[in-house]
């Protein structure tokens, strides 16, 4: 039964993935990759890891991709124009590359998978997966937690610094420039960032 | 229980997708996206060696993943949207200021 | 034939998937039946607030409104922006209505009506609402009209400023439960608290009176409902996002907007007002308590709706930002602090 389920999400997965690299529409290609989250969120139920998976849910689909969407509609940005021979000459290298990485992880995973050694401690068993991810976070993992608490708080300052733009500067004149922010104090603004944590 | 080879063909299979992406498209944000492809796919490695070992701290460096690929997203969106202020276009490869 | 399908009935993951499958239907019926009466129920309510009568003309007392509603809606003519993306144009009110629906499944509507007890029931609600602003905003960006656009994005950004300290004000509850189960959370719950002479209910109202007031807030902004909805009322010449749908597409918005109010008042139930929790009845019929207090919510949602002005949108994300957010982690921190305290005493 499982396998099964866990078929149906991989294809639902790999299949939306291809169509995020595929589509000609930015906005698709962002609904696609929510769509590739949240298979892989259920994927991640699959494997008894329930916390993560629903953290997945929330932080990547809820709230990265949101800010995706709205950058894509702030700047208002259309299909994929291309046309020409270098594009196609550096689209046929990319795929290559692509189709040489995969031949070289076949080759690899056609070996045989041997799974090393377990971590020196055992997790002590209590109930619940989230307990036993806060436990180990507290404990063995305090300082790496307390460091991307710094990362976070570093991301949320320099993204309000960059996105701001130079005071003298105002928008980009032309054609193609993106429409007025919606109203609101200058560092709230549809480019804020998520903290996501 | 789903075997782990199946579990490692489908990250490396999504990492490579993601790989493609990046080097075939020109928009900046679907580039982004395929960078965060990739991202899920090493998390997805992380989960089920995680379930296989037994041992949780793959969970936990994948909380650690997500926090960084959120704060990652959050700066290189700001500088994608500052370029677009300047340069009015986000294709790589039209800004191309300092080639020689 | 007969035997193979008697075989597969007592196969234990058929029985599993068959009832949880009944368990579906009866909420989905039970939840839309309430939809249709709450329309109705504003409309009443608001009226009386405002000294007239409200819906008292299509049957006893107004009952058959919500019936001729739909009847009308459903013979609407339909409009499609010739310009706009035509499937996510669609695809916008089917998010609108799923999520909150989703959140029911994991909802203690009583001490054995669950449609299943996950283990980390108050994430599931969480990252539900955080697929709600995708309806929003890809109905203002479909639609291709300028008005639609600001009101989505407005209303985006407002409900994922309001997810954070929403979030927030959750952990208290968390701390002092133990467990991220909603089932957990009703019976930690239960039993009295002696507050001097005073015995109340141990309900988290009453030890995290802070988080229950944010939460309450929050949720009125993230059902973008008044004091909160000026991204739907704003241009009211224009609508905000929900401008250029017509006839069933709206009623869908609609639908998930009342169903939002519905999902984010049993989710206040179960974590601060007891869940099924009350006296006097015995334990097949409390769920009867759950859905008194449900209904004492969202009656207190359409109260504030027709009390309070509406927040300009700068208010509005000054309030989220420097007021709510900081006031949450204070929360957390001092809840922290004490139950800390307490069990080291």
């Amino acid at each position: 039964m499982i396998p099964i389920l866990f078929l149906a999400f991989a294809a639902v997965l790999v299949v939306s993935s291809l169509l995020v690299i595929l589509h000609r529409s930015p906005v698709a290609s962002a609904l696609f990759l929510v769509l590739a989250f949240c298979s892989l969120a259920a994927i991640y139920l699959l494997l008894h890891a329930e916390f993560i998976g629903l953290v997945q849910v929330v932080v990547y689909a809820g709230a990265i991709m949101v800010l995706f969407l709205f950058v894509i509609m702030y700047l208002n940005i259309g299909r994929d124009v291309e046309s020409g021979v270098t594009i196609l000459l550096r689209r046929a290298l990319g795929w290559l590359l692509g189709a040489a990485l995969l031949a070289e992880g076949a080759l690899l995973l056609g070996r045989g998978v041997a799974p090393g050694p377990v971590a020196p401690e055992a997790v002590p068993a209590v109930a619940g997966n989230t307990q036993q991810v806060g436990l180990l976070l507290y404990s063995r993992y305090l300082f790496p937690f307390e460091l991307t608490s710094i990362i976070l708080l570093v991301a949320m300052i320099g993204a309000v610094m960059i996105a701001r733009g130079r005071r003298d500067a105002g928008p980009a004149p032309g054609a193609g420039s993106p429409p007025a922010p919606p109203a609101g104090p200058e560092p709230n603004g549809p480019g804020t960032p998520e903290d996501a944590s | 229980m789903i075997p782990l080879s199946w579990l490692l063909a489908l990250s490396a299979l999504l990492f490579c997708i993601g790989v493609v992406g990046v080097l075939v498209r020109r928009n900046a944000l679907i580039i982004f996206m395929s960078i965060e492809l990739m991202l899920n796919a090493a998390n997805l490695a992380f989960v089920s060696f995680a379930r296989h070992l037994g041992s949780l701290d793959g969970q936990v460096f994948v909380f650690f993943v997500m926090t960084v690929a959120a704060a990652e997203v959050a700066v290189g969106l700001a500088i994608i949207v500052n370029l677009f202020r300047l340069r009015e276009t986000v294709f790589v490869d039209e800004i191309n200021l300092l080639k020689g | 034939m007969m035997a193979a399908l008697t075989a597969l009935w007592q196969d234990p993951t058929v029985q599993l998937v068959f009832w949880t499958l009944v368990k579906l239907v009866v909420v989905l019926v039970v939840m839309l039946g309430i939809v249709a009466y709450l329309t109705y129920g504003e409309r009443k309510v608001a009226g009386h607030i405002q000294h007239r009568p409200g819906p008292n003309r299509v049957g006893p007392w107004g009952l058959f409104q919500p019936i001729a509603d739909i009847l009308k809606l459903l013979m609407k003519e339909e409009f499609i922006p010739d310009q706009g993306n035509k499937v996510i144009f669609h695809l916008a009110p089917i998010l609108a209505v799923v999520p909150a629906l989703t959140t029911f499944a994991v909802v203690p509507v009583g001490p054995n009506f669950m449609v299943t007890d996950v283990n980390v029931g108050l994430l599931v609600f969480l990252a539900m609402s955080g697929l709600g602003v995708y309806a929003i905003t890809l109905a203002g960006w479909s639609s291709n009209n300028k008005y639609s656009l600001l009101g989505g994005m407005r209303s985006a950004a407002q409900m994922i400023s309001y997810e954070l300290s929403l979030g927030l004000s959750t952990i208290g509850v968390l701390l002092l439960a133990g467990s991220l189960s909603l089932l957990d959370i009703v019976h930690a719950q239960q039993g009295v608290l002696q507050l001097g002479p005073l015995p109340l209910p141990r309900w988290f109202v009453f030890t995290q009176p802070v988080a229950f007031v944010i939460f309450v807030i929050c949720a009125f902004a993230e059902t973008n409902r008044a004091p909160f909805d000026l991204p739907e009322g704003e241009s009211e010449l224009t609508g905000g996002f929900h401008t250029e749908y017509a006839s069933m597409k709206w009623a869908m918005f609609f639908l998930g907007e009342y169903m939002n109010m519905i999902t984010i008042s049993a989710i206040t139930v179960t974590l601060f007002l007891g869940g099924w929790s009350g006296p006097w009845l015995p334990q097949s019929l409390q769920f009867v308590w759950f859905f008194v207090k449900l209904f004492a919510m969202i009656f207190l949602f359409m109260w504030v709706r027709w009390t309070f002005p509406r927040l300009r949108y700068d208010q509005l994300m000054a309030l989220g930002w420097k007021v709510l957010l900081p006031v949450a982690l204070l929360n957390v921190l001092a809840t922290g602090a004490a139950v800390y305290w307490v069990g080291n005493r």
